[in-house]
């Protein structure tokens, strides 16, 4: 899944082998040894929701269980626990990945393609839309989904997530659709073609992996998200697993610690899964910081 | 300018992305200014016909004492965390992957990642049973024989700056990673020649041809630290008492605990405000990329 991140560094250091061969490896040891140090501290916070899923008599302190169990898995799988509250997030997650990437890719294609004057100044309003702390607008779009009598309606909850999404969809998208070569769609307007022909049946099949990967960037947000949902969808039955968990958290989590760690690998499996899928897609274990950056 | 049908055509397919992001993230802003000079309530007769007070939210803020406090902690937990915890960290990650062989470098780069790709309210749950008076940090203090502090009660800050830390570093490790790989090997090679040390070749060489990404990082960082809302809620509450009540978790708690949604959109717009700062500067930094 790594190992790809440093690649270009491996060619550059085997020249200076012999240059500074004693210090280099002492220099060398103590770096990993480091890094195995840091990695141990990284994993430990994290190792503690692994052990106690499997412990029935998990605590909060990380401990290797007397007995493996599948009981806490067991016990948190019921309709209105987890299935409800997953297929909820689904729901979200995909809802405003698929609004973000239709959007996107319309907003995308006259940024990329044609020379605008006010182009430029519509990517700054979307590079500074990409800055802005969502939680700090969260208050007033609480008030104004009250005045808009959209509080606890999904449909408004997905084009709100969707909208917050969209301006790092707008750049991933049109960083992607300027690498596609402008004379293939030439080809296709000389045959009498429309712009939006050209975009779905030129454009759009070479940027496949592209659009993958900013679907998934989205659908992953949108899944891990607390904060929005929380405040803005009310009724239990409608709210996606990340609001749930918590409640959960709040009625047994200070009992049942082993449901509560079997609950959130649960949650969290298909984030990882989409992150490994994501490196495979675009080649780097790093394309989503690598799109952030810009 | 002269519209022509052509043009008008052109810019058809970018109305869809313009009436979202008006009505979605410019209304809010908007919205915030606005609301923050009414006496909007959660619920009863003010909560949908607010009246306008003009300053009074504003005069409010200057006076409670939470403010000034939570301003404060926002530019502890910012720097500590952000500026100085993951960018150093980030860094010095990117820098020891380098030499690192290459199973090391797999596991550690794929630890620090995963809790970066972790669902926020999964990390938040670790952090907090990680830090709790019961849970593995005092355990293996316990270990070597030293009672630990209840960190989320003693020390709060602490705990949540560390645990963001632990969240946050696989973007900054990231960035630099990718920044560290396109240094020419020859420059630190002359240097090394010349008798740099390690510590020499990196204040003066790579560090100056790095720093590009060092202030995009930096500013990136800035801005989703000052957005942490569920980390710090959930593993401290904003407790004890305010003592770890950063702007998003006042913003949220006078609105929504004490139904005063007008004090929190006060509150809001000042965090807006500031968001804003950082974006103008973090853009003009990034204009080249899109004149």
């Amino acid at each position: 899944m790594t190992d790809t991140m440093t690649r270009p560094a491996a060619p550059a250091r085997s020249g200076l082998g012999t240059l500074a061969a004693p210090r280099g490896t002492a220099t060398k040891v103590a770096a990993n040894v480091v890094l195995l140090v840091i990695a141990l501290c990284f994993v430990l916070p994290m190792a503690w929701v692994v052990v106690a899923s499997f412990d029935a008599q998990a605590t909060l302190s990380f401990g290797l269980p007397d007995a493996v169990t599948t009981a806490n898995f067991a016990a948190i799988m019921t309709p209105e626990l987890t299935w409800l509250p997953l297929w909820n997030a689904f729901v979200l997650s995909a809802g405003s990945g698929a609004i973000t990437v239709v959007v996107a890719v319309l907003a995308a294609y006259p940024l990329s393609r044609y020379r605008m004057r006010f182009g430029k100044y519509f990517l700054y309003s979307v590079l500074f839309g990409t800055c802005l702390p969502i939680t700090a607008i969260m208050v007033p779009v609480y008030a104004l989904f009250v005045q808009l009598n959209l509080l606890d309606s999904l449909p408004g909850t997905i084009f709100f997530m969707a909208a917050t999404s969209l301006p790092m969809a707008i750049w991933m998208t049109k960083n992607f659709m300027d690498s596609v070569p402008i004379s293939l769609e030439e080809a296709a307007w000389t045959e009498g073609a429309s712009a939006m022909q050209a975009l779905r049946r030129v454009v759009l099949p070479l940027m496949r992996p592209g659009i993958a990967v900013v679907f998934i960037f989205v659908f992953v947000q949108a899944w891990g998200n607390f904060f929005v949902p929380f405040v803005l969808l009310l009724s239990p039955e409608k709210q996606p697993a990340a609001v749930s968990i918590f409640a959960f958290f709040g009625q047994y989590g200070s009992v049942a610690y082993g449901q509560l760690a079997a609950y959130s690998l649960l949650y969290a499996a298909p984030v990882l899964g989409l992150y490994v899928l994501v490196t495979r897609i675009s080649g780097s274990a790093f394309a989503l910081a690598g799109a952030v950056k810009g | 300018m002269a519209v022509s049908s052509r043009g008008v055509a052109r810019v058809v397919p970018l109305a869809p992305a313009v009436v979202l992001l008006a009505l979605f993230m410019l209304g809010p802003v908007i919205w915030s200014f606005y609301g923050s000079f009414t006496n909007t309530a959660l619920t009863g007769p003010t909560a949908l016909n607010p009246e306008w007070i003009g300053f009074d939210n504003y005069v409010a803020l200057i006076g409670d004492p939470d403010f000034p406090k939570s301003l404060w902690l926002t530019v502890v937990f910012v720097f500590l965390s952000a500026v100085v915890g993951q960018n150093v960290m980030g860094i010095a990650l990117a820098g020891l992957l380098r030499s690192a062989v290459k199973p090391v470098r797999s596991i550690a780069s794929t630890v620090v990642v995963a809790a970066w790709v972790l669902p926020e309210i999964v990390a938040a749950f670790a952090a907090y049973a990680f830090f709790h008076s019961e849970g593995t940090l005092n355990t293996l203090l316990g270990g070597i024989g030293i009672t630990g502090p209840d960190w989320l009660y003693s020390t709060p800050m602490l705990a949540v700056i560390l645990a963001n830390i632990w969240r946050g570093t696989a973007f900054s490790m990231m960035v630099y990673s990718a920044a560290l790989a396109e240094v020419p090997p020859e420059l630190t090679e002359a240097a090394q020649l010349d008798g740099a040390n390690g510590l020499q070749r990196l204040a003066w060489v790579t560090l100056p041809v790095i720093r590009r990404s060092i202030s995009t990082n930096l500013m990136l960082t800035t801005l989703q630290t000052l957005s942490v809302f569920t980390l710090i809620y959930v593993m401290t509450g904003g407790g004890p008492g305010t003592d770890s009540s950063t702007l998003p978790i006042l913003a949220y708690q006078e609105a929504f605990k004490f139904a005063q949604v007008g004090y929190g959109t006060a509150i809001a717009t000042v965090m807006i405000i500031v968001g804003g700062i950082f974006s103008v500067i973090y853009i003009r930094a990034l204009r080249p990329e899109v004149d």
